[in-house]
């Protein structure tokens, strides 16, 4: 397939994603639709394109790992599992209903998730423990955490920063959706981020910054990502809260609220 | 009791390293504090699978999980006030909901942590860790017991919380077969049950042969296990008593084997359950031995509290 190609089919699957998330949480009624929007270039890229994975066979050893530590995205997480074939697509729309294994927050009974998350901070080192755990193993798979740039102000995550960079996990590659809002606002008018990318540089992990909506651009970043020798990576994603459907860009209320039947048809009809 | 006295922690340190020789898919982590907690032992022999974690027990647990989701069985250490306190929500949220095979195992806990003070002694952990589901609870009561409780957690799936003291301690002879969730009866009577659990164990036992003299029978139950609590026999203890129970702890008596104890024999039979342990009081510095007549946590105390039924 020519890059040119590859883009072109990988957009039109986000769109697929975008509708999938659109309708769970429609049919939901409640969940994260802002964080799992401006997410789903990146995550369907890396799904669809990188991820070495066979999702019939969901324990396969020397699978890539991939883990959401920003869990309330996990309406994302669960459409491109269903859509890589991990389970029936059906499925999707049980989101948040009892008994079902799609759960609100990520959970293992889902197919094709290893470790829980919801509680923000805690998935930069769980994917440390996965790169550690591929290192004693003498595995070459590779490790992808995506966080929420909220969720970098737990401490947690600098913990695992600093962690990660000592033990030289260059498995390890990190992903930042930074749309710049979290629940009570601007990120920036909350609590300052910036410089993100000074600040984990100077814990000692490589830097990439990109548009997290251009697939050509994020593609080139995983394949540089791969490339970096003895230290982590990490792909600093401008993102767009809500990408993909116009009232909800930049919208902090879509950041925890359900689209209603209305808006819902709404949203489909721009991503036809 | 034989006269031997061991530190918990060198047993530990021990046993993971024997464990460590035939299984090779246990890896140990610290923060911090391996020399304390004798997980050194561990990284000596087998350097390329420990890894300290510095000082981040939230990471440590984190990192734990992730570990464990690749199917490792994962050791980790660090003191009893960090292990469950600082880092409770990873614990929770990262471990015990995934019932992974991650296994804490916390040393210096309780008021015998001695000159360090209150904020180094944790007197909560087990209450703090027992209110988690999936989470295995052992409060191993001397050396040899610990090594058995080690052995138990890394053969067993799912996450434990192993409680180790500073102090060396006295063993116990004569306890007999260590079963998970299986309590030890250490003498037997039809008074009183005294059920202690840790250091108190050694304490309640000098009581115990103390009123044997004044002519009371007391049956001590060692319930080194508090998840899977053996409820079978405090029930059957609260049944054939004739004047109650005493619980002894080397913790708050709000939620730990006290609490386990009260929640049992409330709903299934009724009794008098005279509780021995901290309450409602920070530590203090101090000598091991002074701190428990302090907190009234010595066989003098136990042997008072037994009368008083």
């Amino acid at each position: 397939m020519t890059d040119e190609k590859k883009i072109k089919d990988l957009e039109a699957r986000a769109k697929v994603i975008r509708r999938l998330i659109i309708q769970m949480l429609a049919k939901a009624k409640s969940g994260h639709p802002g964080g799992s929007l401006s997410s789903t270039d990146l995550i369907t890229a890396l799904f669809f394109s990188v991820l070495k994975h066979k999702p019939k066979d969901p324990n396969w050893p020397d699978r890539d790992r991939f883990h959401m530590s920003k869990g309330h995205c996990c309406p994302l997480w669960y459409a491109v599992l269903a859509e890589s074939g991990y389970f029936p697509k059906e499925k999707l729309m049980t989101l948040r209903q009892i008994g079902s294994m799609l759960q609100g927050h990520p959970d293992r009974r889902a197919t094709g998730v290893e470790v829980s998350s919801g509680s923000l901070g805690q998935g930069l080192s769980v994917g440390l423990g996965m790169s550690l755990a591929a290192k004693i193993d003498k595995k070459d798979y590779r490790v992808y955490v995506l966080m929420g740039d909220g969720e970098i102000q737990e401490g947690n995550i600098w913990e695992a920063a600093m962690a990660s960079a000592h033990y030289k996990c260059d498995n390890l590659c990190a992903i930042l959706d930074y749309n710049g809002f979290q629940i009570d606002g601007a990120t920036k008018d909350i609590m300052n981020l910036e410089p993100i990318a000074k600040k984990w540089q100077a814990f000692g992990w490589h830097t990439i910054e990109i548009d997290g909506h251009n697939m050509g651009e994020i593609l080139k970043a995983y394949a540089e990502a791969s490339t970096i020798k003895d230290k982590p990576s990490i792909i600093i994603a401008r993102t767009i809260k809500g990408k993909g459907v116009s009232f909800m860009e930049n919208v902090v209320d879509f950041h925890g609220r359900a689209p209603t039947e209305e808006e819902a048809i709404k949203a489909l009809k721009e991503l036809e | 009791m034989s006269g031997e006295q061991l530190y918990q922690r060198d047993v530990y340190g021990k046993t993971l390293v024997e464990l460590g020789k035939t299984n090779k898919n246990i890896i140990v982590l610290d923060a911090d504090l391996s020399s304390s907690t004798r997980t050194s032992m561990f990284r000596k022999e087998f350097p390329d699978r420990f890894f300290n974690f510095g000082v981040a027990e939230q990471n440590m647990m984190g990192a734990a999980a992730g570990l464990a989701s690749c199917g490792k069985t994962v050791f980790l250490s660090t003191f009893a006030i960090f292990a469950s306190g600082r880092a409770w929500d990873q614990v929770r949220n990262s471990i015990c909901y995934n019932n992974f095979n991650v296994k804490i195992v916390a040393s210096h806990a309780g008021i015998s942590v001695g000159p360090d003070g209150a904020s180094h002694q944790a007197l909560e952990d087990l209450a703090l860790m027992r209110v988690i589901p999936n989470m295995n609870i052992i409060v191993p009561c001397d050396g040899p017991q610990t090594a058995e409780a080690i052995t138990v957690a890394a053969n067993t799936k799912g996450p434990f919380y192993i409680r180790l003291g500073r102090p060396k301690i006295p063993t116990l002879e004569n306890k007999g077969k260590f079963e998970l969730g299986k309590a030890q009866i250490l003498t037997e009577g039809n008074d009183v049950a005294i059920i202690a659990c840790g250091i108190m164990v050694a304490e309640a036992l000098v009581a115990v042969n103390n009123l044997a003299k004044k002519g009371i029978k007391v049956r001590l139950i060692n319930m080194h296990t508090l998840r899977p609590l053996d409820s079978q026999t405090i029930l059957k203890a609260a049944n054939q008593m004739r004047l109650g129970l005493v619980v002894c702890e080397e913790h708050t008596v709000s939620g730990g084997l006290a609490s386990s104890v009260d929640e049992v024999v409330s709903e299934n039979h009724p009794v008098k359950v005279l509780c021995l342990g901290i309450k409602n009081r920070f530590g203090q510095s101090g000598e091991p031995a002074e701190l428990l007549k302090e907190y009234n946590l010595t066989s003098a105390d136990i042997e008072k509290a037994v009368l008083s039924l």
